[in-house]
């Protein structure tokens, strides 16, 4: 299914400054897999040591968060929209 | 003639407009969604504004403005000449300034029948509890993380919503957390980032019109929130890219897992957040890499020497427009790809603004087999205080 990942802006750096990727995933943990392989350093921003996803990302199928869904394993319609929303502090 | 609340005097004791304020709100009470019912509930409304900077600033502006009868302020930062390109409660005047006495003195002049009251002290589980109880509506204008899960724990130990706002850059975010059955900020954010991954403001730069945009976002959502009216942000997480100007919102939902506000909480008093952030003391990066340094005047006075030193610029393009030393500029995340530029032979001092970036060049370069390479210490912010002041520094 073609998607495309939202990067935020604190993650852009390790994503080649793109603001969006497209790949072609059948669930949720495919399509980061797809984007980590793509941008090795982002791996370690979205995932800890043990291999799951930070506490401080979201991940959203367009506007629901993959934890009220089935996580990693949630699949993909075309033309979804990923998002990975990190939690920011400045005021 | 002006009726001026005393200080002392509850708001809840005056349930009537006086003259002059049925014409300063004549705007709110042509509205039927506002009416004279709605600025009643704004005058006897008590808002605690955690922050007066970049989203404090358009909240106490737009709360003062709209009537909201008590206004607390709680921050403990004195007036910096940085804060003016987004903080615009304060005059350049205010500099060196308490922030809470100019900002107390901007909003008074703006509206001074409503009650301010002023808290100089930084928010902790010691005095949290009862500087919040007594407010009705309590909004996050904080800049740090530890700061923003005590305002959490404790607006949901005291059952009261918590208007949230936060910024990075050119993207912001905002929501409403604590009403009945409705999510947490640790819904929503588990956990913090670890200390030095996400910058602050002074070292990631902020767009400064965004904290106004989404301060406002806030000031409007409280206001909702008093009046009654309108759909609240709770359980939507808005989302705001200023350079694509685009608003987005995300679902959010209770998790009934949650420690603080969850179906079996285990977080039932207020906890130590700097810990809990992974920081001790004073919110700060990272520990900086141990490294062979050169203090500025040292490398001036070599300079002058003529000795064959190699200068390397780790900052960003843009930043070498601000300033120079006419350095070899290779930003920090090209260094690993085009170490091979530089000659390990020679002796190279490598600088950013601070210290901080530099310092990690240096560590990496020492590791892949230079061996004689200092940092400047301090950077070109130190050159300039120390050797060449007419270098601006940012």
């Amino acid at each position: 299914m073609s998607v495309k990942i939202l990067i935020p802006t604190p993650l852009r750096p390790y994503a080649g400054k793109e603001d969006c990727v497209k790949v072609d995933a059948r669930s949720v943990g495919e399509a980061l897999d797809l984007l980590t392989g793509r941008y090795a350093e982002l791996r370690k921003h979205l995932y800890s040591d043990d291999g799951r996803l930070r506490n401080f990302v979201n991940v959203y199928v367009n506007d629901e968060d993959i934890r009220s869904l089935q996580k990693e394993k949630t699949p993909l319609h075309e033309g979804d929209t990923i998002s990975i929303i990190p939690s920011i502090a400045g005021g | 003639m002006t009726t001026k609340l005393e200080p002392n005097q509850q708001s809840t004791s005056e349930p009537k407009l006086s003259k002059d304020e049925v014409l300063r709100y004549s705007r709110h009470l042509i509205m039927p969604e506002v009416g004279m019912d709605g600025q009643l509930k704004l005058k006897q409304a008590k808002v605690l504004l955690i922050g007066t900077g970049g989203l404090g600033a358009p909240l106490g502006l737009y709360l003062a403005a709209a009537g909201v009868g008590r206004i607390g302020l709680v921050d403990f930062d004195v007036v910096d000449f940085t804060n003016l390109q987004r903080q615009v409660t304060f005059a350049t005047s205010d500099v060196g300034r308490s922030k809470l006495a100019a900002a107390k003195e901007r909003l008074a002049n703006l509206n001074p029948g409503i009650q301010i009251d002023t808290y100089e002290t930084k928010l902790n589980s010691e005095n949290a509890l009862d500087i919040l109880r007594p407010y009705d509506i309590i909004v996050d204008g904080t800049d740090n993380f530890p700061t923003r899960y005590l305002v959490n724990d404790a607006c949901i130990l005291l059952g009261k919503p918590n208007v949230y706002g936060s910024i990075f850059r050119f993207e912001g975010q905002a929501s409403v957390f604590g009403v009945p059955g409705g999510p947490c900020y640790r819904c929503l954010f588990a956990e913090p980032p670890p200390p030095g991954l996400v910058p602050s403001c002074a070292e990631g730069g902020v767009l400064g019109v965004l904290p106004g945009i989404i301060g406002s976002i806030q000031a409007l959502e409280t206001i909702k929130l008093i009046l009654g009216s309108g759909d609240s942000l709770a359980g939507r997480l808005l989302l705001f890219d200023a350079l694509a100007m685009r608003f987005r919102e995300v679902k959010l939902r209770r998790n009934p897992e949650c420690p603080v506000c969850g179906d079996h909480r285990t977080i039932t008093k207020l906890i130590d957040y700097e810990q809990f952030c992974g920081i001790r003391g004073e919110e700060a990066p990272a520990p900086a890499v141990t490294v062979p340094e050169i203090e500025p005047r040292e490398l001036k006075a070599r300079l002058d020497r003529g000795d064959n030193v190699f200068i390397l610029d780790v900052r960003e393009p843009h930043e070498v427009q601000i300033c120079s030393l006419n350095g070899y500029l290779i930003p920090l995340g090209d260094i690993p790809r085009r170490a091979s530029e530089l000659d390990s032979a020679r002796e190279i001092v490598v600088h950013c603004r601070s210290g901080k970036r530099s310092a990690e060049a240096v560590d990496f370069l020492r590791k892949a087999g230079f061996r004689k390479i200092w940092n400047l210490k301090g950077g070109i912010l130190a050159w300039s205080d120390q050797v060449d002041p007419s270098v601006p520094k940012y």
